[in-house]
């Protein structure tokens, strides 16, 4: 019996793993969907970069749509993203704002001094907590909610020219046909 | 036309493989002697065909066929020579056919240095690595075709992954997979002697050299990575506890654990079968390390772009490998222990503690890094379980260890006055409280940190020369090469104990918005910030920052960090300046520019005696080869 310890151990452990590579296929394919969808944006409260003493909870974004991008100044892939980003913030079409995942100030800012700042303001969730209830993975993510606070897109990795067409901007022309 | 001939001959290397797993095992177990003596022509042509494969695929490097897509997504023009040939692993695919082809490398040094042992064992030993690459080869087949054509050929590839654009890079990782996948040998001997029934002590000393090898290739190779960290990722660091370190840390561990077991087993007969065990653990940590990095299962600065389907791939194959050898482990390992016997007090029941911390630290670090998957999977939260974990409890489990190490060499096997080595110890206990004491009270800006750093330092040095100075006095027997090796190996442990604690508690560090012209004092050391000037590299911008320090008004050096922009992908990469020493490091990153007045942000650093700790790996890991140079491993079969 004793000898059997190991080879269970193995067994247990092998199961864990498993588990894991399963709950990992959801998060990499994105044709499983974000819970979220459909669903009213989770209850939040966060401090604005550059003015910590600001709150910003869902009551304040009520009434227009907004893309919520997510990004970091330690994130590679956000910069790639960054001019479309910018792009679509100047075109009018949607108001952008920015949601700084697991960044400090300081980092975040002296970025967006290097990149531009195309943002309507922008969310800090320092520590990622807040992260957790939006089923934030990493950056750059991207949420499209409605009016009514609702989401109705998620997006993860890079935005681009293609995804802007083809999927933000179908979605914001429904929007607008259903008001 | 090249690259499907690559291809062709990694499906070759994986019928090879295939046979090498079959035929000589069928000969071995019915005692068929054609059969048996297939192994080694075998383990040598599937060598050639992963070594044609490798070198095709450097082929397609060096001669830029953007055609062939892993080329294309990890290399262009203008990377620099250099940097083309480790450009071949910068990558999953890649740095998986490197992986298969260090094991091919290992199957045949096995089949060449194993002249004098049995026909059968070796049969045996080659069947079971033979296997191993199958499910390698299988994996890099089926999942990671490094060969796989891009249509249209893209007229230039993106680049090499800028932080991979290091000198570092070039050793790092073949070392690390040298150490990972030499473990493989300890593991198949393990294997063998289950197969065949007979585990005694002799199937130990055949692979004794081979572990050792192997763990002083993975210690060069975690050191190395450890190095590189710390030169070439801007962070300041040496460990961060990131699950691919742990990784890589586990198998190092018990591989530890595995060389003191060993020679336990060999020289008395004891521990044989927790030594098998051993030796499966450290062969399926080295797996579960793969595992962990190539399944996208766990996050990490090292992750490899992850891809469900291979963390399916690798676990089946995971569950064959490990699962399989646990289960011939529980049906076939010894029951009774027939070694010699010991009482309390022996140089046995040392190594057994010794085992028993390591082991245990390697748990420790397997539970921390798998808490966040566990947490997931429980619904617990996405929880992540950081540095003071791990400092912690290491801690904890390493510092008896620091205590008995000395007293490991100097106390006799089977039954020791405990008050013999006490006796030869106690003065250099008190010498080293004796330095920790003025340590703790003198030095400038000292903690009780700095005080342990001396006292385990001091104590580490003083009982292993005191062991030296025995030998030498006695004169019984020469100083073998095994003594040598673990001689250096705990120096260098002293040296490491005393880099990491003095490193520690010591280093000073200061972000500072700096104007030109602007001087800042840190640690006896004065940081003048000259200005920021843009040059130009191979494949990148930079903007590099000139610092000059000096110290009393003396000049120490100039310091050049840059922060670097690659052509390709506009990557950003700091490059920070070290100004090395014995005793010191001097540390300069760049940040960013604050404006336009020439002001820019800086990091500065004084770490003293960090250079120590790779020092004190260096020497371990050269202990660890010495070993293999001891008599005793090349004589013939010795009737056991």
């Amino acid at each position: 019996m004793r000898r059997l310890l190991p080879l269970i151990a193995f067994v247990a452990l092998a199961v864990l793993l498993f588990a894991g590579v399963r709950m990992n296929s959801g998060k990499d394919t994105s044709a499983i969907p974000s819970p979220l969808l459909g669903k009213p944006t989770p209850a939040f409260s966060l401090p604005v970069l550059g003015d910590p003493q600001r709150r910003v909870g869902n009551a304040d974004l009520r009434g227009r749509p907004y893309l919520l991008n997510v990004w970091g100044s330690w994130c590679p892939t956000c910069r790639d993203e960054h001019p479309h980003i910018t792009a679509l913030a100047k075109s009018g079409k949607v108001r952008v704002i920015g949601y700084d995942y697991k960044d400090t100030p300081e980092d975040a800012q002296a970025w967006l001094g290097q990149f531009g700042n195309p943002y309507e303001f922008i969310v800090a969730d320092e520590d990622g907590r807040a992260a957790l209830d939006w089923g934030i993975y990493g950056a750059p993510e991207s949420f499209l909610v409605d009016a009514n606070g609702v989401v109705v897109w998620k997006h993860v990795g890079a935005i681009d020219d293609t995804v802007i067409r083809e999927q933000i901007e179908p979605k914001l022309m429904q929007m607008g046909a259903a008001r | 036309m090249l690259p499907e001939l690559g291809l062709l001959a990694l499906i070759l290397a994986l019928l090879l493989g295939v046979l090498l797993g079959t035929l000589p095992l069928v000969g071995a177990q019915r005692g068929h002697a054609a059969l048996v003596a297939s192994a080694r022509p075998l383990a040598y042509s599937q060598l050639f065909f992963v070594g044609v494969a490798y070198a095709v695929l450097t082929h397609a490097f060096v001669v830029h066929d953007f055609s062939v897509a892993y080329v294309a997504t990890n290399s262009n023009t203008l990377l620099p020579t250099m940097y083309q040939l480790p450009a071949v692993w910068g990558a999953h695919e890649g740095s998986l056919l490197l992986w298969v082809t260090i094991l091919s490398l290992w199957i045949a040094a096995v089949a060449t240095f194993s002249r004098s042992l049995p026909a059968p064992v070796v049969a045996r030993v080659l069947a079971t690595m033979g296997w191993v690459s199958v499910g390698f080869l299988a994996f890099l087949l089926f999942t990671s075709n490094p060969f796989a054509r891009l249509l249209p050929a893209a007229v230039e590839g993106r680049d090499l992954n800028p932080l991979l654009q290091d000198p570092g890079m070039i050793f790092h990782p073949p070392l690390l997979y040298t150490g990972y996948v030499g473990f493989a040998v300890a593991f198949a001997f393990a294997v063998a002697a289950l197969l065949d029934g007979k585990v005694d002590a002799q199937w130990v000393r055949w692979s004794r050299p081979w572990t050792n090898v192997a763990w002083a290739f993975l210690t060069l190779g975690i050191a190395l990575g450890s190095f590189w960290a710390y030169y070439e990722l801007g962070w300041g660091g040496w460990w961060f506890w990131d699950p691919v370190e742990n990784a890589s840390f586990m198998p190092w561990l018990v591989g530890l654990g595995l060389l003191h077991s060993q020679a336990v087993t060999e020289k008395r007969g004891s521990f044989r079968g927790w030594t098998l065990l051993l030796a499966i653990a450290a062969f399926s940590l080295s797996l579960l390390g793969t595992f962990l990095v190539r399944s996208g299962v766990l996050t990490s600065v090292h992750a490899f772009a992850s891809d469900p389907a291979r963390g399916l791939f690798i676990l089946g194959f995971l569950a064959l490998i490990i699962g399989g050898s646990l289960l011939l482990f529980a049906l076939r390992a010894p029951t009774d222990d027939k070694g010699q016997p010991f009482v309390a007090a022996s140089r046995e029941t040392l190594l057994l503690a010794n085992n028993l911390l390591l082991s245990g630290a390697a748990m420790m670090i397997l539970l921390g890094t798998l808490y966040p998957l566990l947490a997931e999977a429980l619904d617990l939260g996405k929880i992540s379980v950081g540095p003071p974990y791990f400092g912690l409890l290491f801690t904890v489990l390493m510092a008896p260890l620091v205590l008995l190490v000395p007293f490991g060499p100097l106390t006799r096997w089977q039954r020791e006055q405990p008050a013999q080595p006490l006796r030869m110890l106690a003065p250099w206990g008190a010498l080293a409280l004796v330095v920790a004491a003025i340590v703790f009270f003198r030095w400038p800006q000292g903690t009780a940190k700095t005080a342990a750093a001396w006292l385990g330092g001091a104590w580490l040095l003083g009982g292993t020369l005191r062991f030296v100075w025995q030998r030498v006095k006695q004169g019984k027997g020469r100083f073998t090469a095994e003594m040598t090796g673990m001689t250096l190996a705990h120096v260098g442990l002293a040296v490491f104990v005393f880099g990491v604690l003095m490193t520690e508690s010591t280093s000073r560090e200061m972000d500072v918005a700096a104007k030109p012209g602007q001087s800042f004092a840190l640690r006896g050391y004065d940081f003048r910030f000259v200005g920021v000037e843009r040059v130009q590299g191979p494949n990148y911008r930079a903007d590099r920052g000139t610092i000059q320090v000096s110290r009393n008004g003396a000049p120490v050096a100039t310091m050049l960090p840059e922060k670097r922009e690659y052509a390709s992908g506009g990557a950003l990469m700091t490059e920070a300046d070290i100004d090395g020493g014995l005793s010191r490091d001097l540390y300069v990153a760049l940040g960013d520019s604050l404006g336009p007045d020439g002001s820019w942000a800086l990091r500065l650093y004084v770490k003293p005696f960090i250079r120590w700790i790779w020092l004190g790996a260096l020497l371990m890991a050269i202990g660890g080869f010495a070993v293999v140079f001891d008599k005793r491993f090349r004589r013939p079969v010795a009737s056991p």
